[in-house]
């Protein structure tokens, strides 16, 4: 029953979680951009700007230039998180079907994966500590800042639990995700009866669930930021989209 | 400055019992303020010249929801900067206005905010159902208020920007804001008045053709009785080669006017065929500060008929701020293409790179002596800084007219880094608060920069601040005094230029000598 349960669940919150993201990317991609205003100074160049967008990405650099506190817990925190979902890929691939190079580096991740989970609380603590402490940033904090932040605290704790503390039975696991993979449709393999495990999953599902629709668009939205994905060129290249065209023929409405 | 003689410095005058705050010291959070800060708002006049409604429609409500539903399928940034930001807090000591008012809600974020969280309340499914969850709440005529007193408490000067990890400018949504407010015939006086005056007349002061014609033949008086030769100040001269846009503030306000001088003089001693344009006589687009992409485009191309009916071949913009983000990187956009002007030069080009030309390739020869009475600081000006380029390099922005002050004066130095280059802060009057009824956060918005000038002027004997902006030379003018500085601190940036540039025909101080010289 639980495992039906957690079945379906997963199969609905990764359908709402591709197709609302993928929806969202998509309203970002129609909504035209009918002015350059890349922040200068800005590359000239597009790969300049992929450069740009790279530094951003994996550096965090406007961030580091702006506070240093909330970028060395912002930075632990995101490459934490990047290598415990690295280390989890081992629980939803199959090696018959994954080259080995790249099952050789999933193996090597694991034990650094491991730490990483500390890094990733840690960081999450810090920001949770300035948003309590430093009165700028409790005062721009809704409620949600906090629950999310408790929420991936308590993702993170409770994957750490079961790390270090009260282990599941992850050959069991990793069955229930493959028959969930290979769509064994009501013929799931049982999840292992684990009280960490579940609230784990259910924590981890709430997450994919409000994805699309919370501020963890920032993810998606960064790529899409006028003001860092702009070429500076507006000189040279004249930059008009469809509405503004439609005013110069006086075709087209506002 | 290494940071070694800064802390140097710092003992030193620690020793000297002077102390000096941080030009970006933290203030203590004063909540609401500024909140009543209200500037005057616009008659139904100045709403229906713009094409706004003249009076609040009765089912306001839904047309401001309309308005934001359609700028968010109109511009990219409105729609990812609102569902973008994560309330990292990066950017909450960023603004001037907080720096100098401490009221939480000139944040950047918390100004966003102001918007965001009625975009939440009606455009997404949290914001729809569990609104205290997420900060959303309904539109109300306080909110309205709310929005009409901190958007314009907001130069659009896009420092928030450069620090943000998505990038999500403040500006953005503040021209959204009032945009959207526009909608509802809730505008702003000072700015859309300004507006309608361009698009009637020409220009935001509201000179008329004879008017300008008049003032420049007393320029030319005046030019003529410093300097001995004829330098003229050519009005809608057809097939000149280049035309000037420049801010009207330079026909009008000090020290202004002696950098339009200072133009003069280089196009003179280049011996360049110019003109000014009564049609085109404002370099200025506050369509931009009210985020309206048609009154922008209006203005814009009053330039381009201008430049069709004098028949120019090259457009340069004077010394101004705003202007030149709408020129440089709007203007192709809104008014071009330009592909009828002499394809060997960028259109338009700034003043500052033109002169920056004429020096690296050795045309201009400068007497820097005569500016030698003072210490000169630059104060970039941050619509120049954060949304423009000179020259072809990410940068030339701020080295170019560095080098055009340094190619003039013998004495110069550079305020503290975080006050400087990208990171400029603006002189508080800037993208619409130019106006005496917004005096108090003009003030208090120009607090950081006036400690930064202090700096410099108590620890490197800097006299004098340049600037290439005719907003914040007008608004230093206003905010010097209040920081116990001589209002006549400001300078053009051409203004030096003016001072120092010889002249090849002026007649020398020793008349006979010079005359036998010319005659061989």
């Amino acid at each position: 029953m639980i495992t039906t349960i957690f079945a379906l669940a997963f199969y609905f919150a990764t359908i709402l979680l591709i197709v609302g993201v993928g929806y969202r990317i998509y309203e970002y991609t129609i909504v035209p951009a009918p002015l350059k205003i890349a922040t200068t100074p800005a590359p000239t160049t597009t790969t300049g700007v992929v450069y740009r967008m790279f530094r951003e990405v994996a550096l965090f650099e406007s961030l580091f230039k702006a506070n240093k506190w909330i970028w060395i817990f912002g930075y632990m925190f995101h490459v934490g998180l990047l290598l415990v979902l690295v280390r989890h890929l081992r629980y939803f691939l199959d090696p018959r079907f994954v080259p080995g190079i790249v099952w050789y580096g999933l193996e090597l991740i694991q034990p650094i994966g491991k730490y990483a989970g500390f890094a990733m609380i840690a960081g999450l603590a810090g920001l949770w500590a300035r948003r309590v402490l430093v009165n700028r940033v409790r005062y721009i904090s809704s409620p949600s800042d906090h629950l999310m932040l408790a929420l991936l605290i308590a993702i993170g704790a409770s994957g750490m639990i079961m790390q270090y503390v009260n282990p599941t039975d992850i050959t069991s696991l990793k069955n229930f995700f493959m028959s969930l993979a290979y769509f064994n449709l009501f013929d799931w393999q049982p999840l292992p009866d684990n009280l960490f495990l579940m609230g784990h999953l259910t924590l981890v599902l709430t997450l994919m669930i409000i994805f699309p629709y919370s501020k963890l668009l920032h993810a998606p939205g960064i790529f899409f930021s006028p003001s860092r994905n702009q070429v500076d060129n507006p000189r040279e290249v004249r930059h008009i989209v469809p509405w503004a065209k439609s005013l110069e023929d006086g075709s087209g409405k506002k | 400055m290494s940071d070694l003689d800064k802390s140097e410095l710092d003992e030193a005058l620690a020793g000297a019992g002077i102390e000096l705050p941080d030009p970006l010291e933290m203030p203590e959070m004063k909540p609401g303020a500024m909140g009543d800060l209200h500037s005057f708002e616009a008659y139904p006049q100045h709403e229906t010249d713009l094409g706004f409604p003249g009076e609040r429609p009765d089912d306001w409500k839904e047309v401001v929801i309309d308005k934001m539903a359609d700028l968010r399928t109109r511009y990219r940034s409105f729609r990812v900067y609102l569902d973008s930001c994560v309330k990292c807090g990066a950017c909450t000591d960023k603004c001037h206005y907080y720096l100098g008012s401490g009221d939480p809600k000139n944040m950047p974020v918390a100004r966003q905010d102001l918007m965001r969280s009625v975009y939440r309340r009606y455009f997404t499914l949290p914001g729809k159902y569990f609104p205290w969850l997420v900060g959303a709440r309904d539109l109300t005529e306080d909110v309205l208020d709310e929005w009409y007193n901190y958007y314009h408490q907001c130069s659009q000067c896009r420092r928030c920007s450069v620090y943000c990890p998505y990038g999500i400018d403040t500006a953005e949504i503040s021209m959204a804001a009032r945009e959207i407010m526009d909608s509802i015939g809730k505008g702003q006086k000072y700015c859309n008045e300004i507006i309608a005056k361009v698009h009637s007349i020409g220009n935001n002061l509201g000179m008329p053709a004879k008017a300008i014609l008049a003032t420049m033949e007393d320029f030319e008086e005046e030019l003529e009785e410093d300097t001995g030769i004829a330098i003229k100040l050519p009005v809608d001269k057809k097939g000149a080669d280049i035309l000037l846009v420049t801010p009207s503030a330079d026909f009008f306000a000090e020290p202004h006017i002696d950098g339009l001088f200072g133009y003069a003089k280089v196009f003179h001693e280049l011996g360049v065929d110019w003109t000014l344009s009564t049609t085109a006589s404002e370099a200025g687009n506050f369509g931009m500060f009210i985020g309206s992409y048609e009154n922008m485009r209006k203005v814009s191309l009053r330039i381009r008929e201008a430049a069709l009916e004098l028949g120019v071949k090259r457009i340069v913009f004077g010394e101004c701020g705003h202007a030149w983000r709408v020129g440089y990187a709007f203007l192709n956009t809104l008014a071009g293409p330009w592909d009828f002007l002499d394809p060997r030069y960028p259109v338009p080009q700034h003043i500052c790179e033109f002169t920056n030309d004429a020096i690296e390739n050795g045309e201009l020869k400068f007497d820097k002596t005569k500016n030698d009475h003072m210490t000169l600081t630059f104060h970039d000006s941050c619509n120049v800084a954060r949304a423009t380029r000179m020259g072809d390099k990410p940068g030339g922005q701020f080295e170019i007219p560095r080098a055009v002050i340094k190619a003039a004066c013998n004495n110069y130095h550079d305020m503290e880094d975080d006050t400087i280059g990208e990171a400029t802060v603006c002189c508080g009057g800037g993208g619409g608060i130019l106006t005496d009824d917004l005096m108090d956060i003009r003030v208090k918005g120009a607090q950081p920069r006036m400690r930064a000038l202090r700096k410099v002027t108590e620890e490197h004997g800097v006299t004098n601040m340049a600037a290439i902006c005719a907003i914040c030379k007008s608004q230093f003018a206003k905010v010097l005094p209040k920081y116990d500085f001589n209002m006549e601190a400001i300078q053009s940036v051409h203004q030096l230029v003016s001072n120092a540039i010889i002249m090849s025909d002026a007649p020398k101080e020793d008349d006979t000598k010079s005359k036998s010289k010319k005659e061989d």
